[in-house]
């Protein structure tokens, strides 16, 4: 279990490693120089130069990614090129933000998804069934933004349900909170319920069917108990992975999110940073997402090998 | 127990009839079973797949699929009519009076749960408490011979062997004590060697328990060993029912002499005699059968076959026959075999096999799975591969396919030029010259393509044939290997196993190859459909001067289509020798062993041997004869000390043993008599 860990946990390194010169890599490819966009197209050549110089940006490239990377190493993530501010600062700030609205995102989803599949499962050809197939294929088929775009114009601005912007007043209690941020955790729910609700189904589907599940029934077992301790645990495991997926790539689907209903998070801060060409920022927002998305991982692959003793005790064959 | 329970039969199944609802069409699948498992007894049911036995043994029990539905009749469980039964009842009856034994015990015990927990659990429905069910799960691993149980009870499924694994599930299935125990294909997939182990351990507990058994195999043997009666099935009905060894000896319905007649067995030989065929094919499921089930395919039908259904008649004391014409039965029985077409007197040395060796590493550890292999295939002939599984039986085919290269030092040779290893590094000639066919043809044929552009595919690029002479070529293919032209513009899924085995042969001669590795060619086929398939390849091999490696588990097969035998263990080449010598014997006492695993359909042996335990691990094979730690015939300090060679023993049979065949002739003479 633990050289499992360890194992794991070193991959997730060299994955951040990689994604970081990737990064830094794609930044660099878009045209024009950092100074330059800093300071306008109107300012001299010389102060254009003399920021380059102080920034570090007129070194050659491989000199800034190691420099990068050392600073990193001290826990410095440097400070943004456009507003000045230490990076971990505006960081900071906008991941809890984006924090709050992918947990409630999700507190809302895997309950609803993983009992929805279940129950259609159990039902299987029943019409609950059909309507959550139906539901959550045509749910996940919609990309964030038409659907987050859909429930603006519908709930927002033609019922004035909620408000049209997911910004809470400073110092708003948690319901009010709740309120500013109901529609788009709702976009969010209606995407991600599909493919865990579907994920769920399909698992307990062909564990009912399994030949381990006709053993429990023959033994005599209650119905319940079979499909607790026989079922279920086998029928969820890949409902984890896709959780675990799922979970990193709701980070990354915020940006779509968060863009159209003006919320404050990581998605919006990262747009902006790439359009600015904000490299400090941009660096050390991918990072995040990167880091996120590998605790995810790392925690459903844990959850899994608890689940399912092949993975846990390393054997293979 | 009481005299009147003691007539309650433990099954008792009364005009049976079950429909599969097929998109809102109720089509049926048994058309009326009547029969009846008294205490205590061992009754079969045979018959080829979609003739109904799992159908019915699931429908006693009430475990039907979601679409399948009892239509009529009664299936009595101890005097209970399991039909009426409300869901709490049903689960009561499971938990205490019947269990069941399934094929792939592997998938039939839950993967995520300990071997313990499992077996516990059957304890724990009878209402035993935590502990004591773990106590009694402990006594029942034991019961079924597992030494350490306690260190089985912490294993999950996947830490076990086949073997083990089944024997847990018999243990389950004992917990309470139950009036039926239906065993469904108890052995399938299991090697010959752990199949008698497990029939042998139901044999015994049969007798401490007193359940009766029902027994739903595919193979007569299996059937013939272990049961008293046999019922045998044909598309939804049971045609003969009698006392196991007399049906199989003296069958006495059309279907059971044909089904008998299609098996190698007795020894028979492909140079000898063509294998019988049931003409026609198993009616497709649902298909209206008012009269006789069996008409279509049989010999002496009448016109009364076809309108009437036919009663019961008894030829024999204790059987039973439902057949218009029983007392021309005989005529069947009596019908010569067909001789085979002509025997090829083996050619030149195709394939040379010199110190061939394999060795894998897993885990920082050397597995070697096979070591310093010697072997020749002349031209037209067939060498069979024989060992239980882990023998390298697969290694030695691989090998010689190059899908994976054999270690440095060894040498194969074709037509006397050296092979590269693996198959991307030989010529395109090599590479055509070996040809395998695979149990599963589903595997080998492209499943979105027709028969004709897969065999076509295979003519270009094997044969470098295009335009007329690949079409012309394709007709003489399609001729041998008995397809009709409407087969060619048919998808495999729309092919039964047995004409799919056809375009997977017809594939692999595309190339007119010198040699073709059969892999379990026809394991997963009806014997109806083997006996074709077997033929056939017999006949390509006479016309096209193939040589061909047969790997089955199936020994009948096996003696059938080879005319050499090599006998594999732990990677080493134990016997090499003609066919006939080999099963002839006197034999290597692996081989003794081997063959006196399997079941035959003519009964055993009164002497069986049994083999203890099972293959050692390839990582740390044992000292010396690396047989002796099973070996019935080991010579304390001789056979731990060296590893015997392989010498020739008498002209043309290589044995590696260090008794001499003298002594072991004496000794398994002895031993049969």
């Amino acid at each position: 279990m633990l050289r499992f860990l360890i194992r794991r946990i070193a991959l997730g390194l060299v994955t951040l490693l990689l994604l970081t010169v990737i990064v830094f890599a794609l930044s660099n490819v878009i045209p024009g120089d950092v100074g330059r966009q800093i300071l306008g197209p109107f300012a001299p050549q010389e102060s254009v130069d003399e920021l380059n110089q102080r920034l570090g940006t007129d070194q050659p490239l491989y000199t800034q990614y190691f420099n990068r990377m050392a600073d990193y190493a001290r826990g410095d993530l440097g400070e943004s090129y456009a507003s000045r501010e230490p990076v971990s600062k505006l960081i900071g700030e906008s991941f809890w933000a984006s924090a709050k609205l992918a947990l409630l995102a999700l507190l809302v989803t895997i309950p609803l998804a993983v009992i929805a599949g279940v129950y259609a499962a159990l039902k299987r050809g029943s019409i609950f069934d059909r309507v959550i197939v139906t539901l959550s294929l045509a749910g996940s088929s919609l990309p964030e933004f038409v659907t987050a775009t859909f429930i603006i114009v519908t709930l927002g601005v033609s019922l004035s349900i909620f408000p049209v912007l997911a910004r809470p007043p400073d110092g708003a209690d948690p319901l009010t909170q709740l309120y500013y941020l109901a529609m788009p955790i709702m976009a969010l729910v209606i995407v991600y319920f599909g493919y865990i609700a579907r994920m769920a189904r399909a698992g307990v589907v062909a564990a009912l069917e399994a030949d381990y599940t006709r053993t429990a029934v023959m033994k005599g077992l209650k119905r319940g108990v079979v499909i607790r301790r026989h079922v279920l645990r086998n029928a969820l495991l890949p409902t984890i992975s896709v959780v675990a997926t799922q979970t990193g790539y709701l980070f990354g689907g915020l940006l779509a999110v968060e863009l159209i209903f003006n919320y404050n998070g990581l998605g919006r801060l990262l747009v902006t940073a790439a359009r600015d060409k904000d490299l400090p920022l941009l660096s050390a927002g991918v990072l995040v997402i990167g880091i996120v998305y590998m605790i995810a991982t790392l925690l459903a692959d844990v959850l899994i090998s608890i689940l399912n003793p092949r993975v846990r005790l390393g054997e293979d064959g | 127990m009481s005299a009147t329970e003691a007539r309650t039969a433990a099954l008792k199944v009364e005009d049976l009839e079950v429909a599969y609802d097929v998109r809102g069409v109720l089509r049926p699948v048994l058309r009326g079973v009547s029969f009846e498992i008294r205490p205590g007894e061992a009754y079969g049911l045979v018959g080829e797949s979609g003739c109904g036995k799992s159908t019915t043994a699931y429908a006693a029990v009430r475990y039907l699929p979601g679409n399948g539905h009892i239509t009529a009749g009664r299936a009595l469980i101890g005097g209970d009519d399991v039909t009426a039964m409300g869901a709490e009842d049903l689960r009561a009856l499971r938990a205490s009076r019947i269990s069941m034994v399934y094929q792939d015990p592997g998938q039939s015990l839950n993967p995520t749960i300990k071997v313990g927990k499992q077996v516990a659990e059957a304890f724990a429905v009878l209402g035993a408490s935590k502990e004591e069910a773990r106590e009694r799960a402990i006594e029942a691993l034991r019961r079924v011979r597992i030494a350490d149980a306690e260190r089985v009870m912490e294993r999950y499924p996947y830490q076990l062997s086949g073997g083990m694994q089944q024997r847990a599930v018999i243990a389950m299935a004992l917990a309470c004590d139950p009036q039926l125990l239906i065993l469904d294909e108890p052995t399938t997939g299991l090697d010959a060697t752990v199949e008698a182990e497990v029939l042998d351990l139901v044999a015994n507990l049969r007798d401490e328990t007193g359940a009766a058994i029902l027994l739903i195999a595919h193979n007569l043997g299996v059937v013939r060993r272990t049961c008293d009666r046999v019922g045998i099935m044909y598309a939804g009905r049971i045609v003969e029912e009698g006392i196991a060894g007399e049906v199989f000896d003296d069958p006495q319905h059309p279907y059971t002499v044909g089904l008998l007649r299609c098996l190698p067995r007795r020894g028979a030989a492909k140079s000898e005699r063509r294998l019988d065929t049931i003409p026609g094919s198993l009616p497709l499921i649902g298909t209206p059968l008012p009269a006789c089930v069996f008409e279509d395919r049989c010999a002496l039908a009448s016109a009364e076959c076809r309108t009437a259904l036919p009663t019961a008649s008894h030829p024999r004391p204790d059987r039973t026959v439902f057949c218009h014409h029983v007392d021309r039965v005989a005529e069947l029985v009596a019908a010569p075999v067909t001789a085979a077409a002509g025997e090829v007197a083996p050619g030149e040395v195709v394939l040379q096999l010199e110190d061939v060796s394999k060795t894998f590493r897993q885990g920082g550890h050397e597995v070697r799975a096979l070591v310093g292999v010697d072997l020749e295939l002349r031209a037209g002939e067939t060498l069979g591969l024989v060992g239980e599984s882990g023998s390298g039986k697969t290694t030695l085919a691989k090998a010689i396919l190059g899908i994976h290269a054999a270690d440095q030092g060894g040498v194969i040779r074709l037509d006397g030029e050296t092979l590269a290893g693996l198959t991307t590094q030989r010529s395109a000639d090599a590479r055509r010259a070996i040809q395998i066919i695979f149990q599963n043809p589903d595997s080998a044929l492209n499943r979105s393509k027709t028969v004709r552009s897969i065999l076509s595919r295979a003519l270009s690029k094997l044969a470098g044939l295009s335009g007329q002479a690949a079409d012309d070529r394709l007709e003489k293919i399609r001729e041998e290997v008995v397809l009709s032209p409407r087969h060619l513009d048919l998808k495999p899924r729309q092919l039964s196993g047995g004409l799919k085995q056809r375009v997977a042969i017809g594939n692999a001669f595309a190339g007119d190859p010198r040699i073709v590795v059969c892999d379990e060619p026809t394991s997963a086929l009806d014997v109806s459909v083997q006996a074709a398939i077997l033929n056939l390849l017999a006949d390509l091999q006479r016309d096209e001067q193939a040589s061909y490696i047969v790997i089955s588990h199936d020994l009948g097969v096996v003696r059938y289509l080879s005319d050499r035998i090599a006998v594999l263990y732990l990677g080493r080449l134990m016997e090499v020798g003609d066919a006939a010598t080999v099963f002839a014997g006197p034999h290597h006492p692996y081989t003794e062993a081997l063959l006196s695993a399997v079941p035959s359909v003519d009964g055993d042996p009164p002497a069986r041997i049994r083999l203890e335990g099972e293959v050692p691990s390839a990582i740390d094979v044992p000292s010396g004869c690396v047989f002796h730690t099973r070996c019935p015939r080991a010579i304390q300090g001789t056979c731990e000390a060296s590893e015997p060679p392989l010498v020739e023993v008498e002209a043309g049979h290589m044995m590696r043993c260090h008794i001499p065949i003298d002594e072991l002739r004496r000794l398994q003479a002895t031993d049969a008599g």
